[in-house]
């Protein structure tokens, strides 16, 4: 279970997190809605550790996580990256092998690259993308791939940032479907920013709502419609009318 | 702050900026060493790193020694004619490259090339998350992508240096026995016999730290650098003028190290 208790974050006088509390039990797929520069990003790289709170505290199965040894830690994690953030100058298989050929999780070669190429299957690419380079790949295999490395070492918690953007309704389409049934398949925990409603409504089994640095609202995400706050009615319906500032 | 302060603040300000940054660049460059001597190493890296720097560089490097030896013997010769002294060209070409240009011209051609395209890559990294991306794969960016850089760089451009040397004085060579009727026995006696080791060791030298501060320099930069491609832009061109000033600057230090007794 991951735990944020009155976490805060700030870049100069601007404050990004202001005293967030959010609980993602485990197992539970978690969707962060909210609009864009509300700190979905910054939320999800301070649970990882890619940028430190200033206050509060982020705590993973009771452990506060500025405590915990770094590499073990981050071996239960999974990330796809918003651009995907493959590494350029490696080849595909190499980009979703790259934990299973280094440190304390390396394999031999031979047999990092079968994973490799069967999680590149699981995400519905063929074994001829192996070898291609990231340069070489639309967006959406690009997303596959960065979706097969998240998942390559099998983790028990994944992060999506933004998992759609970018990609036609189709292909977001397949990409949401795919993330489900990973996430289902692995029982892993999982939890996801985006602003893309038709991600939520596949991915999520509970929705939180960050507005003004704070979780404005949380439930499961079949009372997302009915919730009666008007923070999620707005941003549900897209309306420019609401307590949301269309410009910020 | 009444206006007449004004300039003092900035200056103030300016300095303490300065010595921040100097103080960052310092323990980022004392971080990359301590990184190279501790595990984990990425050897895969260490060759790239060793191949982009040291052998894709050598046509740049060869050809700037040769034009810059060849130069300096038509120099050397006319102006020794001066007071009859064109006889000492070998001598002065052999001693001009191995102590002074060859390290110097190296160094440049190295910031110019390597530091710019590793502040580039760098930056571009971490621009598109991959360097986040390489943190939550359990690897350390500085042992990843800054050690093996660091540590090539610090074996390689010694190796340019002393190749650039031969080629520099190759040029002059050239240039003496083709165009100044230099006898080639005697151009190659008179440049072998004045040559001491001293000159040979602090050629090495001087391209061991030079190729330290480029591979840093390129690194820092582009670990810091801004957002998008106004960031990485930024970022190159700092890192290339950073390494060309700290390399002239850290060559008359050492000259006056190895000579200034």
């Amino acid at each position: 279970m991951i735990e944020l208790t009155n976490v805060h974050k700030g870049f100069g006088p601007k404050q990004v997190l202001a005293g967030v509390n959010l609980t993602i039990p485990r197992g539970e797929s978690m969707v962060v809605i909210g609009g864009s520069g509300t700190g979905k990003s910054v939320l999800l790289k301070c649970i990882l550790g890619l940028m430190m709170q200033d206050s509060g505290t982020i705590t993973l199965d009771g452990e506060d996580t500025s405590q915990v040894e770094r590499d073990a830690f981050l071996a239960r994690f999974g990330m796809l990256f918003q651009g995907g953030a493959l590494f350029d100058s490696l080849s595909v298989w190499q980009n979703v092998a790259f934990r299973l050929l280094r440190g304390s999780l390396a394999r031999p070669k031979t047999e990092a690259r079968e994973i490799a190429i069967e999680k590149l299957r699981r995400v519905g690419l063929t074994p001829d993308v192996a070898d291609l380079y990231p340069a070489e790949l639309s967006g959406g295999m690009q997303k596959r791939v960065g979706l097969a490395r998240a998942i390559a070492a099998e983790p028990e918690i994944i992060f999506f940032d933004e998992p759609t953007t970018g990609l036609d309704p189709i292909m977001s389409g397949v990409i949401n479907d795919l993330i489900r049934e990973i996430v289902v398949e692995m029982g892993a925990t999982a939890m996801t920013i985006t602003h893309d409603m038709s991600s939520v409504r596949v991915i999520a089994d509970k929705v939180a709502m960050l507005h003004a640095g704070k979780v404005q609202w949380t439930g499961a995400v079949g009372d997302m419609d009915n919730s009666g706050d008007p923070y999620v009615t707005q941003f549900i319906s897209g309306s420019a009318e609401g307590p949301i500032e269309a410009v910020r | 702050m009444k206006p007449i302060t004004y300039p003092l603040a900035a200056l103030g300000r300016a300095t303490l900026g300065f010595l921040a940054m100097v103080g960052r660049v310092s323990i980022f460059a004392g971080q990359s060493l301590s990184h190279i001597i501790r595990p984990p190493f990425y050897p895969r890296e260490f060759l790239n790193a060793l191949l982009h720097i040291g052998y894709f560089s050598l046509p740049v490097v060869g050809l700037t020694a040769f034009f810059t030896g060849a130069a300096l013997a038509l120099q050397i010769y006319s102006g020794g004619q001066r007071f009859s002294a064109e006889a000492v060209v070998p001598q002065i070409v052999a001693i001009g490259m191995v102590r002074e240009l060859g390290p110097v011209l190296v160094g440049l051609m190295i910031a110019a090339r390597v530091t710019s395209s590793i502040a580039a890559e760098v930056a571009t990294m971490k621009v598109t998350e991959q360097i986040d991306a390489l943190v939550t794969l359990s690897t350390h960016p500085m042992k990843y992508l800054t050690a093996p850089r660091v540590l090539a760089a610090i074996l390689v451009v010694p190796a340019l240096v002393g190749i650039g040397d031969i080629i520099g004085i190759m040029g002059g060579y050239i240039v003496g026995t083709k165009q100044l009727g230099f006898a080639p026995g005697a151009y190659l006696t008179n440049t072998w016999n004045f040559l001491e080791t001293a000159d040979i060791v602090s050629s090495l030298v001087k391209g061991a730290v030079f190729g330290f501060i480029a591979a840093v320099m390129g690194c820092y930069h582009g670990m810091n650098s801004g957002r998008g491609a106004q960031g990485v832009g930024r970022a190159t061109k700092t890192s290339v003028e950073a390494a060309a000033v700290l390399i002239l600057a850290a060559n008359f230090l050492l000259t006056s190290f190895f000579f200034a007794t």
